[in-house]
């Protein structure tokens, strides 16, 4: 399998040279193969969300490369290689459900008709084909962000990027979802970057789990998740799936211990 | 799947809601004309202090012909200087947005000038252009409007939501997308904020000016006069035509805000702008 994102070498550090520097990542290296399903997990201040905005080219690295697809990130992301989708469903409050999954379609000129129809196809794959015309503020959250969702896909990116996508919803809504993501995953070819804090969240959805430590922000481990796909509710009562928790959230309590 | 779906009110339920919020509005507006009506009779205040309102009506039918088409050329002064104020607001709010630099130098300077009494500029401005000319008031109400209504686009262009930008960017947006997608839009409730208080203060800047001279068809340099002679219903007719100028202007701006943003909570109905 080819290589989406290779991150070679990667240090990040914020407020350099005054007295509040933080040295964000140190040394990152990781390779994400193309179709995988990537989580990032660690504590608050890791540097997870960081890595991610650096795939994104939404941040520049103090020191090391990040090629996507061959490319810079840079490029990429000119490319429209990226769909990015935040905690927050980042809505346009003035836009109805339609136009708002039509916005990423405008930007690339896509023709007003096939818009529409792309952007209809995409709110029925994420089930809110009777939504089209309400605005943002007439949803629920969890609607909002399948609206988010449905519009990072519209364009069909390479990339996925999720930064907490499912953080601000309720545990059953979470857990729709999550079964929704990986449907569209299984259905659309994409490569799917995720940060995450929740264990179970990480296991369930990813072919690997990155666990992150803080201060600097350094790769602790690479876990594999080697459960059967296509990944069901059954998943969930699997001992594998209980045996691989653990492995993470060993990995997670070891750094504690080292640091 | 329906459930977390706010549905919008239908149009009866709407009518109701206005008639129960406008209601004591126009109760407490009658009770007030119908006690200064009685305080005037019962004490026998003077005409020359305070006319009661069924003068005022009299003489208000009497002398339309003369305040209306007086508060109609007061009206073109308040509008000309409005729009030519608005509309320089808005573009010089586009250009700082577009370059930070000149908004680091403009806005600072802009919130100063804003804070001083710009209405004493008026002789000057009679100086400037004609006295008699609508320039000379439209002038004033330009440069009163112009401030807040910068202030508050420059604010609505800039204070946008982090995220929207980075997702813009993601998609490899550019500057002028984000900026016709993005920045314009969430500044529209901003700019008609400070229109609706441009509203007001235009008319306010048009007849102040006016009492430092003015043409003899304007509705300030009518008041002033009447109330010189001690003709205090004929002031206050003049009075009734100024405020029903400011509400019909305000009205007119908030109709066009609604048109412009159905989206917009001032506009659901939870506010009245």
């Amino acid at each position: 399998m080819a290589e989406a994102v290779s991150i070679d070498g990667v240090t990040k550090v914020f407020n350099a040279g005054s007295s509040d520097r933080v040295e964000a990542l140190q040394e990152i290296d990781l390779q994400i193969r193309s179709r995988e399903f990537i989580s990032l997990i660690g504590p608050s201040g890791c540097g997870k969300s960081t890595l991610l905005r650096l795939i994104g080219d939404l941040t520049d690295p103090t020191r090391g490369t990040v090629t996507v697809n061959g490319k810079t990130s840079h490029q990429a992301r000119l490319d429209r290689d990226y769909g990015m989708v935040f905690q927050h469903a980042t809505l346009l409050e003035w836009r109805s459900i339609l136009r708002n999954v039509e916005l990423p379609l405008e930007i690339m000129d896509v023709d007003g008709s096939e818009r529409e129809a792309i952007a209809r196809r995409m709110l029925g794959l994420v089930g809110l084909d009777d939504f089209e015309h309400h605005y943002p503020w007439q949803l629920s959250g969890g609607m909002q962000q399948r609206v988010a969702i449905a519009r990072a896909l519209s364009f069909e990116p390479a990339i996925l990027l999720m930064d907490e996508p499912f953080g601000a919803l309720d545990e059953m809504t979470r857990e729709r979802m999550q079964a929704e993501v990986l449907d569209l995953w299984t259905k659309t070819n994409t490569t799917v970057v995720f940060v995450t804090h929740s264990i179970p969240e990480a296991v369930f959805l990813s072919t690997r789990v990155v666990v992150m430590s803080p201060r600097p922000g350094r790769i602790a481990d690479v876990i594999d998740i080697d459960l059967p796909q296509p990944r069901t509710e059954e998943t969930r009562e699997d001992p594998r799936f209980f045996e691989l928790l653990t492995r993470v959230r060993e990995a997670l309590r070891g750094m504690e211990a080292t640091s | 799947m329906t459930t977390g779906v706010v549905e919008r009110p239908s149009a009866a339920e709407r009518v109701r809601d206005a008639l129960k919020r406008f209601l004591p509005a126009a109760l407490l507006f009658l009770g007030g004309l119908a006690t200064w009506e009685l305080v005037h009779r019962v004490f026998g205040i003077e005409d020359f202090l305070l006319p009661q309102p069924s003068d005022i009506a009299a003489t208000f039918a009497a002398e339309a012909g003369t305040v209306i088409p007086a508060g109609w050329f007061t009206f073109q002064e308040a509008l000309v200087g409005f729009l030519i104020g608005a509309v320089a607001a808005v573009l010089i709010a586009l250009l700082t947005a577009r370059w930070t630099p000149i908004q680091a130098g403009v806005v600072p300077f802009a919130v100063a000038v804003n804070a001083t009494p710009i209405i004493a500029l008026a002789p000057i401005m009679n100086q400037w252009f004609s006295v008699t000319s609508i320039w000379s008031k439209a002038a004033i109400v330009a440069v009163i409007v112009f401030f807040p209504v910068m202030i508050n686009t420059t604010r609505g262009l800039i204070e946008v939501n982090e995220r929207s930008i980075e997702l813009m960017r993601s998609y490899g947006a550019s500057p002028g997308a984000i900026l016709r997608k993005v920045r314009v839009p969430h500044a529209l409730p901003f700019v008609f904020s400070a229109l609706k208080v441009g509203t007001t203060l235009s008319v306010i800047a048009a007849i102040v000016s006016e009492y430092f001279g003015g043409s003899r068809k304007a509705l300030g340099v009518y008041i002033t006069q009447q109330a010189a002679l001690f003709h205090l219903a004929e002031a206050w007719a003049a009075i009734v035509v100024a405020s029903t100028m400011g509400i019909t202007f305000y009205i007119a701006v908030v109709l066009i805000e609604r048109a412009v943003m159905p989206w917009h909570a001032s506009v659901r109905g939870e506010d009245l702008g």
